[in-house]
Protein backbone atom coordinates (compact mmCIF):
# COMPACT_ATOMS: atom_id res chain seq x y z
CA UNK A 1 0.00 0.00 0.00
CA UNK A 2 1.06 3.51 -0.78
CA UNK A 3 1.17 6.34 1.69
CA UNK A 4 1.70 9.74 1.09
CA UNK A 5 3.00 11.97 3.87
CA UNK A 6 1.88 15.25 3.76
CA UNK A 7 4.61 17.40 5.67
CA UNK A 8 2.93 21.15 7.06
CA UNK A 9 5.97 23.26 8.51
CA UNK A 10 5.98 26.08 10.32
CA UNK A 11 7.14 29.39 9.29
CA UNK A 12 10.47 28.35 11.38
CA UNK A 13 11.00 25.25 9.84
CA UNK A 14 10.82 27.28 6.43
CA UNK A 15 13.29 29.85 7.34
CA UNK A 16 15.71 27.24 7.87
CA UNK A 17 15.88 26.60 3.65
CA UNK A 18 18.23 29.27 3.52
CA UNK A 19 20.70 27.55 6.16
CA UNK A 20 23.55 26.02 4.19
CA UNK A 21 22.51 22.75 5.50
CA UNK A 22 24.27 22.33 8.35
CA UNK A 23 21.44 23.24 10.86
CA UNK A 24 19.95 20.73 13.00
CA UNK A 25 16.48 20.73 10.72
CA UNK A 26 18.27 19.71 7.61
CA UNK A 27 20.25 17.26 9.65
CA UNK A 28 17.70 15.27 10.63
CA UNK A 29 15.93 15.50 7.20
CA UNK A 30 18.79 13.76 5.83
CA UNK A 31 19.08 11.37 8.77
CA UNK A 32 15.17 10.07 7.81
CA UNK A 33 15.57 10.66 4.20
CA UNK A 34 18.54 7.94 5.04
CA UNK A 35 16.54 5.64 7.38
CA UNK A 36 13.57 5.33 5.02
CA UNK A 37 16.05 4.17 2.00
CA UNK A 38 17.94 1.79 4.02
CA UNK A 39 14.41 0.68 5.05
CA UNK A 40 12.89 0.06 1.41
CA UNK A 41 9.92 2.26 1.85
CA UNK A 42 10.91 5.56 0.38
CA UNK A 43 9.28 5.56 -3.34
CA UNK A 44 9.25 9.18 -3.84
CA UNK A 45 8.70 12.65 -2.69
CA UNK A 46 9.85 16.39 -2.86
CA UNK A 47 10.75 19.41 -0.63
CA UNK A 48 8.23 22.50 -2.17
CA UNK A 49 9.34 25.96 -2.66
CA UNK A 50 8.00 28.39 0.25
CA UNK A 51 4.99 28.92 0.72
CA UNK A 52 4.70 32.86 -0.42
CA UNK A 53 5.79 31.48 -4.06
CA UNK A 54 2.44 29.57 -4.50
CA UNK A 55 0.07 30.83 -6.71
CA UNK A 56 -3.50 29.54 -6.52
CA UNK A 57 -5.94 29.78 -9.41
CA UNK A 58 -9.68 29.26 -9.12
CA UNK A 59 -12.32 29.57 -11.77
CA UNK A 60 -16.04 30.24 -10.97
CA UNK A 61 -18.46 30.73 -13.14
CA UNK A 62 -16.18 32.19 -16.23
CA UNK A 63 -14.50 34.24 -14.12
CA UNK A 64 -10.56 33.43 -13.56
CA UNK A 65 -9.34 33.96 -10.01
CA UNK A 66 -5.70 34.39 -9.13
CA UNK A 67 -4.73 34.53 -5.95
CA UNK A 68 -1.27 35.49 -4.72
CA UNK A 69 0.55 32.35 -2.35
CA UNK A 70 -0.48 29.47 -1.45
CA UNK A 71 -4.76 28.09 -1.26
CA UNK A 72 -5.47 27.50 2.51
CA UNK A 73 -4.64 30.31 4.87
CA UNK A 74 -3.22 28.33 7.99
CA UNK A 75 -0.48 28.75 10.45
CA UNK A 76 1.46 25.61 8.95
CA UNK A 77 1.80 25.55 5.50
CA UNK A 78 2.11 22.30 3.22
CA UNK A 79 6.20 22.23 2.38
CA UNK A 80 6.28 18.80 0.88
CA UNK A 81 5.24 15.79 0.60
CA UNK A 82 6.60 12.03 0.68
CA UNK A 83 5.29 8.60 -0.76
CA UNK A 84 6.26 5.75 0.92
CA UNK A 85 5.17 1.77 0.17
CA UNK A 86 4.41 -0.39 3.46
CA UNK A 87 1.90 -2.93 4.77
CA UNK A 88 -0.43 -1.03 6.92
CA UNK A 89 -1.32 2.59 7.85
CA UNK A 90 0.15 1.43 11.33
CA UNK A 91 3.72 1.49 9.69
CA UNK A 92 2.59 4.69 8.15
CA UNK A 93 1.79 6.60 11.17
CA UNK A 94 5.52 4.85 12.72
CA UNK A 95 7.46 6.58 9.75
CA UNK A 96 5.15 9.99 10.23
CA UNK A 97 6.02 10.30 13.78
CA UNK A 98 9.63 9.93 12.79
CA UNK A 99 9.67 12.51 10.63
CA UNK A 100 11.62 16.03 11.63
CA UNK A 101 8.26 18.13 10.85
CA UNK A 102 5.86 16.12 12.98
CA UNK A 103 7.96 17.96 16.06
CA UNK A 104 7.33 21.10 14.72
CA UNK A 105 4.77 21.44 12.32
CA UNK A 106 2.42 17.96 11.51
CA UNK A 107 2.61 15.49 9.04
CA UNK A 108 -0.93 14.03 7.32
CA UNK A 109 -0.93 10.77 6.08
CA UNK A 110 -3.27 10.01 3.41
CA UNK A 111 -3.36 6.62 1.74
CA UNK A 112 -3.05 6.91 -2.19
CA UNK A 113 -6.10 6.13 -4.75
CA UNK A 114 -4.86 3.53 -6.75
CA UNK A 115 -8.35 2.99 -8.21
CA UNK A 116 -9.43 6.59 -8.94
CA UNK A 117 -6.17 6.85 -11.15
CA UNK A 118 -7.13 3.29 -13.04
CA UNK A 119 -10.16 5.42 -13.21
CA UNK A 120 -9.02 8.13 -14.88
CA UNK A 121 -5.87 6.76 -16.59
CA UNK A 122 -7.36 3.69 -18.36
CA UNK B 1 -27.91 26.80 40.17
CA UNK B 2 -25.29 29.19 40.30
CA UNK B 3 -21.33 29.31 38.94
CA UNK B 4 -19.97 28.40 41.90
CA UNK B 5 -22.06 25.81 42.84
CA UNK B 6 -21.92 24.30 39.12
CA UNK B 7 -18.35 24.12 39.40
CA UNK B 8 -17.85 22.59 42.54
CA UNK B 9 -20.06 19.81 41.50
CA UNK B 10 -18.50 18.87 38.36
CA UNK B 11 -15.19 19.06 40.27
CA UNK B 12 -16.88 16.32 42.50
CA UNK B 13 -17.76 14.47 39.68
CA UNK B 14 -14.91 14.61 37.85
CA UNK B 15 -13.13 13.27 41.31
CA UNK B 16 -15.62 10.23 42.11
CA UNK B 17 -15.48 9.39 38.22
CA UNK B 18 -11.94 9.54 38.57
CA UNK B 19 -11.36 7.39 42.03
CA UNK B 20 -14.38 5.23 41.14
CA UNK B 21 -14.74 4.98 37.47
CA UNK B 22 -12.78 0.88 37.77
CA UNK B 23 -14.24 0.05 40.19
CA UNK B 24 -17.92 0.78 39.04
CA UNK B 25 -17.31 -0.61 35.33
CA UNK B 26 -15.51 -3.49 37.07
CA UNK B 27 -18.94 -4.29 39.75
CA UNK B 28 -21.39 -3.49 36.74
CA UNK B 29 -19.92 -5.85 34.60
CA UNK B 30 -19.11 -8.79 35.96
CA UNK B 31 -22.18 -10.20 35.99
CA UNK B 32 -23.38 -9.11 32.43
CA UNK B 33 -19.82 -9.48 30.82
CA UNK B 34 -20.88 -6.35 29.41
CA UNK B 35 -18.03 -3.75 29.47
CA UNK B 36 -19.64 -1.81 26.66
CA UNK B 37 -22.76 -1.65 28.61
CA UNK B 38 -21.25 -0.91 32.08
CA UNK B 39 -19.62 2.13 30.53
CA UNK B 40 -22.48 3.37 28.71
CA UNK B 41 -24.66 3.39 31.73
CA UNK B 42 -21.36 4.73 34.09
CA UNK B 43 -21.80 7.72 31.77
CA UNK B 44 -24.97 8.12 31.54
CA UNK B 45 -25.06 8.18 35.40
CA UNK B 46 -22.27 10.96 35.59
CA UNK B 47 -24.73 12.95 32.84
CA UNK B 48 -27.02 13.08 35.37
CA UNK B 49 -25.25 13.79 38.44
CA UNK B 50 -24.32 17.09 36.42
CA UNK B 51 -27.78 18.40 36.55
CA UNK B 52 -29.46 16.59 39.70
CA UNK B 53 -26.59 17.07 41.72
CA UNK B 54 -26.06 21.32 41.80
CA UNK B 55 -30.10 20.95 42.07
CA UNK B 56 -30.30 18.65 45.10
CA UNK B 57 -26.49 18.55 46.46
CA UNK B 58 -23.77 16.15 46.47
CA UNK B 59 -25.38 13.12 47.99
CA UNK B 60 -23.70 11.93 51.14
CA UNK B 61 -22.44 8.96 49.05
CA UNK B 62 -21.75 10.20 45.32
CA UNK B 63 -20.10 6.50 44.29
CA UNK B 64 -23.37 4.89 45.75
CA UNK B 65 -25.71 7.39 43.73
CA UNK B 66 -23.59 7.05 40.55
CA UNK B 67 -23.88 2.52 40.85
CA UNK B 68 -27.76 2.76 41.86
CA UNK B 69 -28.30 5.26 38.99
CA UNK B 70 -26.42 3.45 36.52
CA UNK B 71 -27.77 0.13 37.30
CA UNK B 72 -31.37 1.22 36.89
CA UNK B 73 -30.63 2.46 33.22
CA UNK B 74 -28.67 -1.54 32.27
CA UNK B 75 -31.41 -2.98 33.81
CA UNK B 76 -33.68 -0.70 31.72
CA UNK B 77 -31.96 -1.11 28.89
CA UNK B 78 -32.02 -4.56 29.70
CA UNK B 79 -35.85 -4.88 29.40
CA UNK B 80 -35.88 -3.12 26.15
CA UNK B 81 -33.71 -5.34 24.43
CA UNK B 82 -35.72 -8.22 25.85
CA UNK B 83 -32.83 -10.29 26.15
CA UNK B 84 -32.98 -13.79 25.22
CA UNK B 85 -33.71 -16.22 27.79
CA UNK B 86 -30.72 -17.51 27.97
CA UNK B 87 -29.14 -14.41 29.68
CA UNK B 88 -31.86 -13.79 32.37
CA UNK B 89 -30.45 -16.18 34.93
CA UNK B 90 -27.84 -13.55 34.77
CA UNK B 91 -29.59 -10.49 34.66
CA UNK B 92 -31.21 -11.73 38.05
CA UNK B 93 -28.32 -12.12 39.79
CA UNK B 94 -26.99 -8.66 38.47
CA UNK B 95 -30.25 -7.17 39.71
CA UNK B 96 -30.23 -9.18 43.29
CA UNK B 97 -27.19 -8.39 44.25
CA UNK B 98 -27.01 -5.02 42.88
CA UNK B 99 -29.87 -4.15 44.88
CA UNK B 100 -28.16 -5.39 48.23
CA UNK B 101 -25.53 -3.68 47.22
CA UNK B 102 -26.85 -0.33 46.78
CA UNK B 103 -27.36 -0.67 50.59
CA UNK B 104 -23.86 -0.72 51.50
CA UNK B 105 -21.14 1.83 50.70
CA UNK B 106 -18.71 -0.85 50.80
CA UNK B 107 -19.88 -2.84 47.23
CA UNK B 108 -17.18 -5.49 46.15
CA UNK B 109 -13.98 -4.33 44.53
CA UNK B 110 -13.87 -6.62 41.02
CA UNK B 111 -11.22 -4.95 39.23
CA UNK B 112 -8.73 -7.60 39.71
CA UNK B 113 -10.73 -9.63 38.18
CA UNK B 114 -11.70 -6.61 35.07
CA UNK B 115 -7.86 -6.82 35.03
CA UNK B 116 -7.52 -10.07 33.74
CA UNK B 117 -10.22 -9.99 31.60
CA UNK B 118 -8.91 -7.23 29.83
CA UNK B 119 -5.03 -8.85 29.58
CA UNK B 120 -6.75 -12.28 28.91
CA UNK B 121 -5.33 -14.59 25.98
CA UNK B 122 -8.20 -14.66 23.95
CA UNK B 123 -7.80 -11.09 23.41
CA UNK B 124 -5.54 -9.08 20.81
CA UNK B 125 -2.48 -8.63 23.08
CA UNK B 126 -2.10 -5.10 21.25
CA UNK B 127 -5.68 -4.35 22.70
CA UNK B 128 -4.97 -5.59 26.47
CA UNK B 129 -3.32 -1.92 27.11
CA UNK B 130 -6.09 0.04 25.39
CA UNK B 131 -9.08 -1.92 27.03
CA UNK B 132 -7.75 -1.70 30.89
CA UNK B 133 -7.22 2.19 30.24
CA UNK B 134 -10.78 2.66 28.19
CA UNK B 135 -12.44 0.25 31.60
CA UNK B 136 -10.70 0.91 34.77
CA UNK B 137 -9.33 4.37 34.20
CA UNK B 138 -12.48 5.61 31.56
CA UNK B 139 -9.78 7.08 28.77
CA UNK B 140 -11.26 7.96 25.81
CA UNK B 141 -10.41 6.86 22.66
CA UNK B 142 -8.89 9.73 21.20
CA UNK B 143 -6.18 9.93 24.25
CA UNK B 144 -5.34 6.08 24.21
CA UNK B 145 -4.87 6.51 20.30
CA UNK B 146 -2.45 9.14 20.74
CA UNK B 147 -0.73 7.75 22.97
CA UNK B 148 -0.47 4.37 20.59
CA UNK B 149 -0.16 5.86 17.64
CA UNK B 150 -3.28 5.12 16.12
CA UNK B 151 -6.17 6.68 14.53
CA UNK B 152 -8.72 7.69 17.38
CA UNK B 153 -11.99 5.62 14.79
CA UNK B 154 -9.73 2.48 14.47
CA UNK B 155 -8.99 2.99 18.04
CA UNK B 156 -12.58 2.80 18.88
CA UNK B 157 -13.27 0.40 16.91
CA UNK B 158 -10.75 -2.11 17.89
CA UNK B 159 -11.97 -1.14 21.55
CA UNK B 160 -15.50 -1.76 21.05
CA UNK B 161 -14.28 -5.34 18.68
CA UNK B 162 -12.56 -6.61 21.62
CA UNK B 163 -15.46 -6.18 24.26
CA UNK B 164 -17.95 -7.72 22.08
CA UNK B 165 -15.57 -10.46 21.89
CA UNK B 166 -15.30 -10.45 25.81
CA UNK B 167 -19.15 -10.10 26.17
CA UNK B 168 -19.90 -13.10 23.52
CA UNK B 169 -16.93 -15.11 23.74
CA UNK B 170 -17.78 -16.72 26.91
CA UNK B 171 -14.03 -15.24 28.45
CA UNK B 172 -15.19 -15.80 32.32
CA UNK B 173 -14.60 -12.77 34.81
CA UNK B 174 -12.82 -14.64 37.56
CA UNK B 175 -8.95 -14.44 39.16
CA UNK B 176 -7.09 -17.49 37.32
CA UNK B 177 -6.20 -20.53 39.54
CA UNK B 178 -2.77 -21.00 41.14
CA UNK B 179 -1.89 -23.19 37.98
CA UNK B 180 -2.59 -20.67 35.61
CA UNK B 181 -1.37 -17.78 37.64
CA UNK B 182 1.66 -16.77 36.59
CA UNK B 183 1.09 -16.57 33.13
CA UNK B 184 -2.15 -14.52 33.01
CA UNK B 185 -0.44 -12.35 35.73
CA UNK B 186 2.36 -12.04 33.46
CA UNK B 187 -0.17 -10.66 30.72
CA UNK B 188 -1.39 -7.97 32.97
CA UNK B 189 2.03 -6.67 33.71
CA UNK B 190 2.98 -6.32 30.50
CA UNK B 191 0.18 -4.74 29.40
CA UNK B 192 0.55 -2.14 32.19
CA UNK B 193 4.08 -1.64 31.45
CA UNK B 194 2.84 -1.02 27.99
CA UNK B 195 1.25 2.36 29.05
CA UNK B 196 4.00 3.05 30.45
CA UNK B 197 6.24 3.03 27.33
CA UNK B 198 9.71 2.26 27.21
CA UNK B 199 11.97 3.99 29.25
CA UNK B 200 15.46 2.99 27.64
CA UNK B 201 16.97 4.82 30.28
CA UNK B 202 20.46 3.36 30.50
CA UNK B 203 21.21 3.70 27.03
CA UNK B 204 22.09 7.38 25.72
CA UNK B 205 20.70 8.61 22.91
CA UNK B 206 18.03 5.77 22.87
CA UNK B 207 14.47 7.29 21.80
CA UNK B 208 12.61 6.57 24.67
CA UNK B 209 9.02 6.14 23.55
CA UNK B 210 6.49 7.66 26.63
CA UNK B 211 3.35 7.24 25.64
CA UNK B 212 2.31 10.02 28.49
CA UNK B 213 0.57 7.58 30.56
CA UNK B 214 3.30 6.96 33.05
CA UNK B 215 0.71 8.63 36.07
CA UNK B 216 -1.89 6.19 34.70
CA UNK B 217 0.30 2.97 34.64
CA UNK B 218 1.97 3.78 38.20
CA UNK B 219 -1.45 3.88 38.94
CA UNK B 220 -2.65 0.72 37.76
CA UNK B 221 0.19 -0.88 38.94
CA UNK B 222 -0.68 0.23 42.51
CA UNK B 223 -4.41 -0.72 42.25
CA UNK B 224 -3.14 -4.18 41.18
CA UNK B 225 -0.25 -4.57 43.86
CA UNK B 226 -3.49 -3.39 46.21
CA UNK B 227 -5.34 -6.32 44.95
CA UNK B 228 -3.11 -8.80 45.34
CA UNK B 229 -0.62 -7.85 47.93
CA UNK B 230 3.43 -9.12 48.31
CA UNK B 231 2.86 -10.40 44.94
CA UNK B 232 6.85 -10.16 44.19
CA UNK B 233 6.81 -9.28 40.17
CA UNK B 234 3.83 -6.68 40.95
CA UNK B 235 6.43 -4.58 43.35
CA UNK B 236 9.10 -5.41 40.80
CA UNK B 237 7.23 -3.51 38.08
CA UNK B 238 5.99 -0.84 40.21
CA UNK B 239 9.59 -0.32 41.61
CA UNK B 240 10.75 -0.27 38.08
CA UNK B 241 8.09 2.50 37.03
CA UNK B 242 9.31 4.60 39.92
CA UNK B 243 12.71 4.73 39.63
CA UNK B 244 12.25 5.80 35.43
CA UNK B 245 9.80 8.16 36.71
CA UNK B 246 11.90 9.79 39.62
CA UNK B 247 14.63 10.96 36.91
CA UNK B 248 11.81 12.56 34.73
CA UNK B 249 12.88 16.02 35.59
CA UNK B 250 16.91 15.25 35.31
CA UNK B 251 16.39 13.79 32.17
CA UNK B 252 16.06 17.14 30.00
CA UNK B 253 18.03 19.99 30.84
CA UNK B 254 17.82 24.03 29.78
CA UNK B 255 15.48 24.63 26.47
CA UNK B 256 14.77 20.81 26.61
CA UNK B 257 18.01 19.32 26.07
CA UNK B 258 18.27 15.76 26.47
CA UNK B 259 20.69 14.28 29.45
CA UNK B 260 21.17 10.86 28.84
CA UNK B 261 21.78 8.70 32.18
CA UNK B 262 25.44 8.75 32.90
CA UNK B 263 25.55 12.58 32.57
CA UNK B 264 22.10 13.32 34.62
CA UNK B 265 22.61 15.23 37.94
CA UNK B 266 21.73 12.58 40.60
CA UNK B 267 20.49 15.71 42.53
CA UNK B 268 17.76 15.89 40.40
CA UNK B 269 16.23 12.78 40.77
CA UNK B 270 13.43 12.11 42.91
CA UNK B 271 14.09 11.19 46.14
CA UNK B 272 10.92 9.73 47.48
CA UNK B 273 9.92 7.90 44.39
CA UNK B 274 13.62 6.13 44.30
CA UNK B 275 12.95 5.38 47.87
CA UNK B 276 9.45 3.82 47.11
CA UNK B 277 11.27 2.04 44.25
CA UNK B 278 13.53 0.39 46.47
CA UNK B 279 11.49 -0.32 49.29
CA UNK B 280 8.97 -2.21 47.13
CA UNK B 281 12.05 -4.46 45.48
CA UNK B 282 13.65 -5.50 48.68
CA UNK B 283 10.18 -6.60 49.58
CA UNK B 284 9.74 -7.94 46.16
CA UNK B 285 12.90 -9.99 46.54
CA UNK B 286 12.28 -11.21 50.10
CA UNK B 287 9.87 -13.82 48.51
CA UNK B 288 12.48 -15.49 46.50
CA UNK B 289 10.56 -15.84 43.47
CA UNK B 290 12.92 -13.89 41.06
CA UNK B 291 11.14 -12.63 37.84
CA UNK B 292 11.98 -10.33 34.85
CA UNK B 293 10.26 -6.68 36.34
CA UNK B 294 12.12 -7.62 39.33
CA UNK B 295 15.53 -7.76 37.38
CA UNK B 296 14.68 -4.92 35.35
CA UNK B 297 14.19 -3.23 38.85
CA UNK B 298 17.60 -4.46 40.16
CA UNK B 299 19.33 -2.78 37.00
CA UNK B 300 17.44 0.09 37.55
CA UNK B 301 18.36 0.57 40.80
CA UNK B 302 21.56 -0.29 40.15
CA UNK B 303 21.86 2.97 38.24
CA UNK B 304 20.27 5.02 41.21
CA UNK B 305 23.38 4.00 43.28
CA UNK B 306 24.86 7.08 42.26
CA UNK B 307 22.72 9.44 43.90
CA UNK B 308 23.94 7.89 47.04
CA UNK B 309 27.45 8.85 45.80
CA UNK B 310 28.29 5.28 44.20
CA UNK B 311 29.40 4.96 41.10
CA UNK B 312 27.36 2.97 38.57
CA UNK B 313 28.57 -0.61 39.18
CA UNK B 314 28.56 -2.25 34.92
CA UNK B 315 29.72 -5.75 36.04
CA UNK B 316 26.26 -6.43 38.35
CA UNK B 317 24.50 -4.59 35.93
CA UNK B 318 25.38 -6.96 33.14
CA UNK B 319 24.82 -10.16 35.49
CA UNK B 320 21.25 -8.65 35.86
CA UNK B 321 20.94 -8.62 31.91
CA UNK B 322 21.86 -12.12 31.42
CA UNK B 323 19.89 -13.55 33.84
CA UNK B 324 16.76 -11.23 32.26
CA UNK B 325 17.95 -12.48 29.07
CA UNK B 326 17.90 -16.10 30.18
CA UNK B 327 13.66 -15.09 30.91
CA UNK B 328 13.17 -13.12 27.71
CA UNK B 329 15.38 -12.82 25.35
CA UNK B 330 13.48 -9.91 23.20
CA UNK B 331 15.79 -7.52 20.61
CA UNK B 332 15.72 -4.17 23.40
CA UNK B 333 17.27 -6.52 26.05
CA UNK B 334 19.97 -7.75 23.81
CA UNK B 335 20.50 -4.14 23.03
CA UNK B 336 20.29 -2.92 26.00
CA UNK B 337 23.07 -5.72 27.24
CA UNK B 338 25.01 -5.03 24.47
CA UNK B 339 25.51 -1.43 25.67
CA UNK B 340 26.18 -2.98 29.30
CA UNK B 341 28.62 -4.92 28.09
CA UNK B 342 30.37 -2.39 26.30
CA UNK B 343 30.47 -0.34 29.57
CA UNK B 344 31.48 -3.18 31.72
CA UNK B 345 34.32 -4.99 29.43
CA UNK B 346 34.73 -2.39 27.39
CA UNK B 347 33.94 -1.61 23.40
CA UNK B 348 34.72 -4.56 21.46
CA UNK B 349 32.75 -6.95 24.03
CA UNK B 350 29.82 -4.63 23.18
CA UNK B 351 30.44 -4.93 19.35
CA UNK B 352 30.26 -8.74 19.89
CA UNK B 353 27.33 -8.57 21.50
CA UNK B 354 25.30 -6.43 18.68
CA UNK B 355 27.13 -8.64 15.82
CA UNK B 356 25.19 -11.37 17.25
CA UNK B 357 21.60 -9.87 16.38
CA UNK B 358 20.57 -10.50 12.69
CA UNK B 359 20.45 -7.05 10.57
CA UNK B 360 17.22 -7.49 9.57
CA UNK B 361 15.47 -7.77 13.07
CA UNK B 362 16.71 -4.51 13.63
CA UNK B 363 16.73 -2.71 10.58
CA UNK B 364 14.29 -0.10 12.17
CA UNK B 365 14.98 -0.21 15.98
CA UNK B 366 16.12 3.24 16.75
CA UNK B 367 18.16 1.61 20.14
CA UNK B 368 19.72 -0.50 18.31
CA UNK B 369 21.35 1.97 16.04
CA UNK B 370 22.19 4.65 18.92
CA UNK B 371 24.07 2.09 20.80
CA UNK B 372 26.25 0.81 18.23
CA UNK B 373 27.34 4.34 16.72
CA UNK B 374 28.64 5.12 20.10
CA UNK B 375 30.33 1.60 20.24
CA UNK B 376 31.95 2.95 16.73
CA UNK B 377 32.57 5.81 18.07
CA UNK B 378 34.26 4.46 21.08
CA UNK B 379 36.54 1.92 18.27
CA UNK B 380 37.54 4.81 16.70
CA UNK B 381 35.46 3.43 13.81
CA UNK B 382 34.43 7.24 12.50
CA UNK B 383 33.04 6.67 9.36
CA UNK B 384 30.88 3.50 10.64
CA UNK B 385 29.71 5.54 13.63
CA UNK B 386 28.44 7.89 11.42
CA UNK B 387 25.99 6.19 9.15
CA UNK B 388 24.68 4.28 12.40
CA UNK B 389 24.02 7.85 14.07
CA UNK B 390 22.15 8.90 10.53
CA UNK B 391 19.87 5.63 10.99
CA UNK B 392 19.41 6.43 14.76
CA UNK B 393 18.64 10.18 14.29
CA UNK B 394 16.49 8.87 11.31
CA UNK B 395 14.28 6.42 13.54
CA UNK B 396 14.07 8.81 16.68
CA UNK B 397 10.87 10.26 17.12
CA UNK B 398 11.88 12.88 20.27
CA UNK B 399 13.50 16.23 18.79
CA UNK B 400 15.78 16.23 21.77
CA UNK B 401 17.12 13.44 21.05
CA UNK B 402 17.81 13.91 17.70
CA UNK B 403 19.66 16.55 18.35
CA UNK B 404 21.87 14.94 21.22
CA UNK B 405 22.38 12.56 18.31
CA UNK B 406 23.54 15.04 15.81
CA UNK B 407 25.53 16.74 18.17
CA UNK B 408 27.65 13.33 19.15
CA UNK B 409 27.93 12.69 15.40
CA UNK B 410 30.17 15.76 15.20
Amino acid sequence: MQFALLIYESAEAFESRKSDGTDAYTGAWRAYYKAMIEAGVYIGGDPLEVPETGTTIKITEEKRGVQDGPYADTKEQLGGFTILELPSLDEALEWAARCPAAAYGAVEVRPLAPQTKRRIVE
Amino acid sequence: MNGVGEEVTHRTVERVARESYGRLVAYLSVHTHDLAGAEDALSEALLKALTAWPRDGVPQNPEAWLLTTARHSLIDFFRHQRVASASEPDLQIFARSSTEAAMETNYPDERLKLLFVCAHSAIDPAMHTPLMLQAVLGLDAVRIGGAFLVQPKTMGQRLVRAKTKIRDGGIRFEVPEKRELPARLDAVLEAIYAAFGIGWDDMAGADQRGRGLAEEAIWLARVLLQLMPGEPEIQGLLALMLHCEARRRARRGPNGRYIPLSEQDPKLWSVPLTEEAERHLAEAFQRGRMGRFQLEAAIQSAHAERARGGRTDWPAIVLFYEQLLRLSPALGTIVSYAAAVAEANGPEAGFAVLEAIKREDAANYQPYWAVRAHILQRLGKTQDAGEAFDRAIGLAEDPAVREFLLQKRG
